[in-house]
């Protein structure tokens, strides 16, 4: 337990505290006593960045099951503590915003409960090295944001979210530990740097496709990319702290986290580079043309936060490059650099974005991007920050954004160079997506300042507008600072964390020595990119009402989100039908299943293995024994063929004494006394019962079902005599027989062998049996005496 | 013998089975009777039948039959014994309560919830 791992736990710790105080603080805001936490983590975090900057790496190990490999190991490489910075960083400042924003009659003890969980949770995710912790904290960042989800869960539309993005994280989640096992059977290690030690042996296994295909399903699930993306929107539901936080800044982020920790790993696949390029570019041009539609303030930046995440993930896919072909090295490393900047930049604008759009929320009681408007003089201080982060957002210069979307460009064109796979050949089509999707972005990052600012003020809203207060801006106005300062001075940044975490990511030891420059010069394709950017996006934004008709071609119907209501749909209607099949109630049903199931894996393990029978080593048959056998079989015939009860019942007892009599033959004196003691009084108690029971019983059988129980009966006759043959004919291990034959005087001072064993030997057992006999004792008595009392009399149907 | 007694348990058993496949409460019963039959006999034989004496400590003999089966068997019939009576006593029980011995009458009205 060292420092670093107290630190992953001490929101957990905190929580507790939270969940025992939090009845008791009425006059403070609860989100007071919260504050300190993530703050004090970051400063911690932030004492490590020089020696990150160093190339010095941290590891610490702390054994939980190591037999199984399960450890909790952390590790820290500048791609770790970026992540961290940035989910203790920001967590503090949206609890500060989150005291302004969430009143003290909300369940704000939920709220930094769950938080809290949360921050425990990615934390872990982003510093185990140990994929079993890695996937336990990943789970524990889909239930925490189920829950922050569902915050106001009188809500449907909150809890239709929680559901929906529960349902598909987890099943992403669940994918992804498949290929966590499948790395695992490969390397025999849940370490991950053990794995990149052993990449060869990945390089090598025909399984590594199928691990891509599962650990992506992870990533994209968690990072709302195409075709997944469906959930995010929906996760607006959550007060506007939790979307800033999870859904912007974070949580979303685990999947690039991911596909950056593995890009040592699988980069050499050409499966992993294709799918990252190609979903991160789609994604990125599908949410940026949807975001422009939307009216609602959340959606938009929701749409614009999974487009975001696109941009980032293709980024990385190109960045992959740099680790499988050392041809060219240097050109892409500058797009895992322009990844590691852009995840910085993104927390920052998106996160001042969501809370201006929460203040927004907050001051005029509406979203809506139809009833808003020229608020831009009444609420001056809310505007600066959306013109900043906004622009930064769009890719203008000298904001943060402007400067890594340049590098993200550069990065789309450089893949002509690329001597990987077929991607040469498609070289056209990747900055062909990558300036349409900016060109869309420019475009919802324009409609957000100029829809909301300028124009006619509408006065449609409930409330009467005016500047928010201070709690409420001191957030944002820090991220938007931040958004100047590192688009003005970006190698204050590049230096101390970006390159330590774009090393981590390529999984090299040589510095990078980044230069971050906001100006390359005339011949620079980026730069006519950013400007082509601009021209068309700002024609496309003036004459949006031209155009804006195409959308109306995406029909309801052939939208995700109807497959995934429909899938869901059928889902519960297909499992409600095949439950009510399989459960008849009805008990016979369920002893065939049973005895089926017993039946078909006797001969599929028979078909597998095979049973080796042989036919020696049997003792002679004495005429008595045939009679027994006999008089066995004519009793069971006649229970078989008989209808009367009388005389089954003594056939049964004819069959007992005939065990008896078999006991005796067999050298077995106790079992023929025993049984013959029990059978006599078995045979009374079935007369004494015949009595009180019904004279007639109607019980009309079909053939059918005569038939399948029949087929049944002899197929499990037939399962047991082989399986009793392949038994007899081989013995695997020597008997413990011997064992109780040498020493029954020995140990227990006995000459009866059973005996011996039965109340020394094996005491136990016989104490149990005892036990058993009074429970079915007291059942027995209870059932006579007991008096049920019976409501509704008036509902019997029997005769 | 051995071959005997394993086809005979078997045959035991699969009649135990077609017993409780059927609707009859009683005959249920009684095919769990049978069932613990065919075990017994099955476990039996697993110790090999008819070999050495009986198993009581005796200076003169050198080999006994294998103990540990019938202690097993032992404790099988007491518990058989007792699940036999519970069952009975339920079957009167419930031909009280609900006036039949057939148990495709006795399921329940599906989702009474």
């Amino acid at each position: 337990m060292t420092l670093i791992h107290f630190a992953i736990f001490l929101p957990v710790i905190a929580a507790i505290a939270i969940a025992i105080i939090y009845r008791y603080v009425k006059d403070v805001h609860l989100g007071w006593f919260v504050l300190p936490i993530p703050a004090v983590i970051v400063a911690y975090l932030f004492s490590l960045i020089p020696s990150i900057a160093n190339n010095q790496v941290f590891h610490h190990t702390l054994n939980l099951m190591p037999r199984i490999g399960l450890n909790f190991d952390v590790y820290i490489d500048g791609l770790g503590l970026l992540f961290a910075i940035l989910i203790s960083g920001i967590g503090a400042l949206v609890v500060l915003y989150s005291i302004g924003y969430l009143s003290k009659d909300e369940k704000l003890g939920n709220f930094y409960v769950y938080l809290l969980i949360f921050m425990t949770a990615m934390l872990g995710v982003v510093l185990s090295d140990n994929i079993l912790m890695l996937y336990f904290f990943w789970e524990l960042t889909s239930i925490s944001s189920f829950l922050l989800i569902a915050f106001w869960f009188t809500k449907e539309k909150s809890v239709y979210g929680a559901q929906k993005s529960m349902l598909i994280t987890f099943f992403g989640g669940f994918m992804m530990l498949g290929g966590f096992v499948i790395l695992h059977l490969i390397t025999d290690t849940f370490s991950i740097r053990e794995m990149i030690a052993n990449v060869d042996l990945i390089m090598a296994s025909p399984l590594t496709p199928l691990a891509v295909v599962l650990v992506l399903l992870g990533a994209f699930t968690k990072s709302a990319q195409f075709p997944f993306y469906i959930w995010l929107p929906d996760a607006m539901e959550a007060p506007t702290p939790v979307s800033a936080y999870l859904h912007s800044a974070t949580m979303v982020k685990a999947g690039l986290y991911l596909v950056a920790r593995f890009t040592p790993v699988f980069a050499f696949s050409e499966l992993w580079v294709w799918l990252i390029l190609v979903i991160g570019l789609v994604t990125l041009f599908w949410a940026s043309f949807n975001a422009i539609k939307q009216d609602d303030l959340k959606a938009i930046l929701a749409y614009s936060t999974v487009s975001q995440l696109g941009l980032i993930m293709s980024l990385l896919g190109v960045g992959a490059l740099a680790v499988s072909t050392g041809a060219n090295e240097q050109i892409f490393t500058i797009a895992v650099v322009a990844a590691v900047f852009h995840i910085i930049n993104h927390a920052t604008f998106k996160g001042a974005l969501f809370m201006v759009a929460g203040i927004l929320d907050h001051e005029t009681g509406t979203r809506s991007m139809k009833k808003l408007g020229g608020l831009m003089t009444l609420m001056p201080i809310t505007f600066t920050m959306t013109l900043v982060t906004a622009l930064s957002m769009a890719g203008i210069p000298p904001f943060n954004g402007f400067l890594s979307k340049e590098l993200f460009l550069e990065a789309m064109f450089e893949i002509s160079n690329a001597n990987f796979s077929a991607l040469a050949d498609w070289n056209v089509l990747f900055p062909i997506l990558a300036i349409v999707g900016s060109i869309f972005t420019f475009v919802y990052s324009i409609k957000l300042i100029h829809g909301v600012f300028f124009g006619k003020r509408t006065h449609d809203t409930p409330k009467e507008p005016h500047e928010a207060p201070k709690l409420l801006l001191a957030s944002p106005i820090i991220l938007s600072a931040l958004v100047i300062i590192f688009g003005l001075f970006p190698n204050i940044l590049s230096g101390s964390i970006i390159d330590p975490a774009a090393m981590g990511i390529l999984g090299t030891d040589t510095a990078l020595n980044t230069e971050i420059s906001h100006w390359h010069g005339f011949n620079n394709p980026a730069l006519w990119a950013t400007v082509a950017i601009v021209v068309i996006g700002t024609v496309l934004y003036l004459f949006r009402s031209s155009w804006m008709f195409i959308y109306d071609y995406h029909k309801e119907q052939f939208t995700l989100n109807h497959l995934y209501d429909q899938g869901l749909i059928y889902s519960q209607l297909g499992s409600a039908k095949a439950t009510d099949g399989i459960m008849s109630g009805f008990l016979r049903d369920y002893m065939v299943y049973i005895f089926g199931f017993f039946v078909v894996f006797g001969i599929v393990t028979t078909f597998y293995t095979g049973l080796p029978i042989t036919f020696d080593d049997f003792a002679q048959v004495g005429i008595q024994d045939m009679a027994l056998v006999l008089i066995i079989l004519v009793s069971l015939a006649i229970i078989m063929m008989t209808r009367s009860r009388m005389v089954s019942i003594i056939m049964l007892g004819a069959i007992g004494f005939s065990m008896a009599l078999f006991f005796a033959f067999f050298r077995a004196p106790d079992l023929a006394l025993t049984q013959l003691a029990i059978e006599t009084v078995t045979t009374t108690l079935f007369l004494v019962c015949f009595y009180h029971l019904p004279k007639r019983s109607k019980h009309e059988e079909s053939i059918k079902f005569k038939f399948t129980n029949f087929i049944v009966s002899v197929g499990v006759g037939a399962i047991v005599i082989l399986f009793g043959l392949a038994a007899y004919s081989n013995r695997l291990f020597d008997s413990i027989s011997q064992y109780h034959i040498d020493n029954v005087y020995d140990l227990a001072a006995g000459g009866n062998m059973v005996n011996v064993i039965l109340v020394d030997f094996r005491g136990y057992d016989t104490l149990m049996e005892t036990l058993v006999f009074g429970i079915a004792g007291i059942g027995i008595y209870a059932l006579m005496k007991a008096k049920v009392s019976r409501k509704d009399d008036d509902n019997e149907e029997h005769a | 013998m051995e071959l005997i007694t394993i086809i005979l348990s078997g045959i035991l058993i699969a009649s135990a089975t077609y017993l409780i496949l059927s609707k009859s409460v009683l005959r249920i019963i009684i095919g769990t009777g049978i069932l613990s039959h065919g075990v017994h006999l099955m476990i039996l034989t697993m110790g090999q039948l008819k070999r050495g004496s009986v198993p009581v400590l005796d200076d003169a003999v050198s080999t006994y039959s294998d103990p540990l089966p019938q202690a097993l068997i032992l404790t099988a019939i007491v518990i058989s014994f007792a699940l036999t009576a519970f069952s009975l006593v339920l079957l009167l029980r419930n031909y009280k309560e609900l006036g039949t011995d057939n148990t495709e009458d006795m399921k329940g009205v599906p989702h009474d919830d």
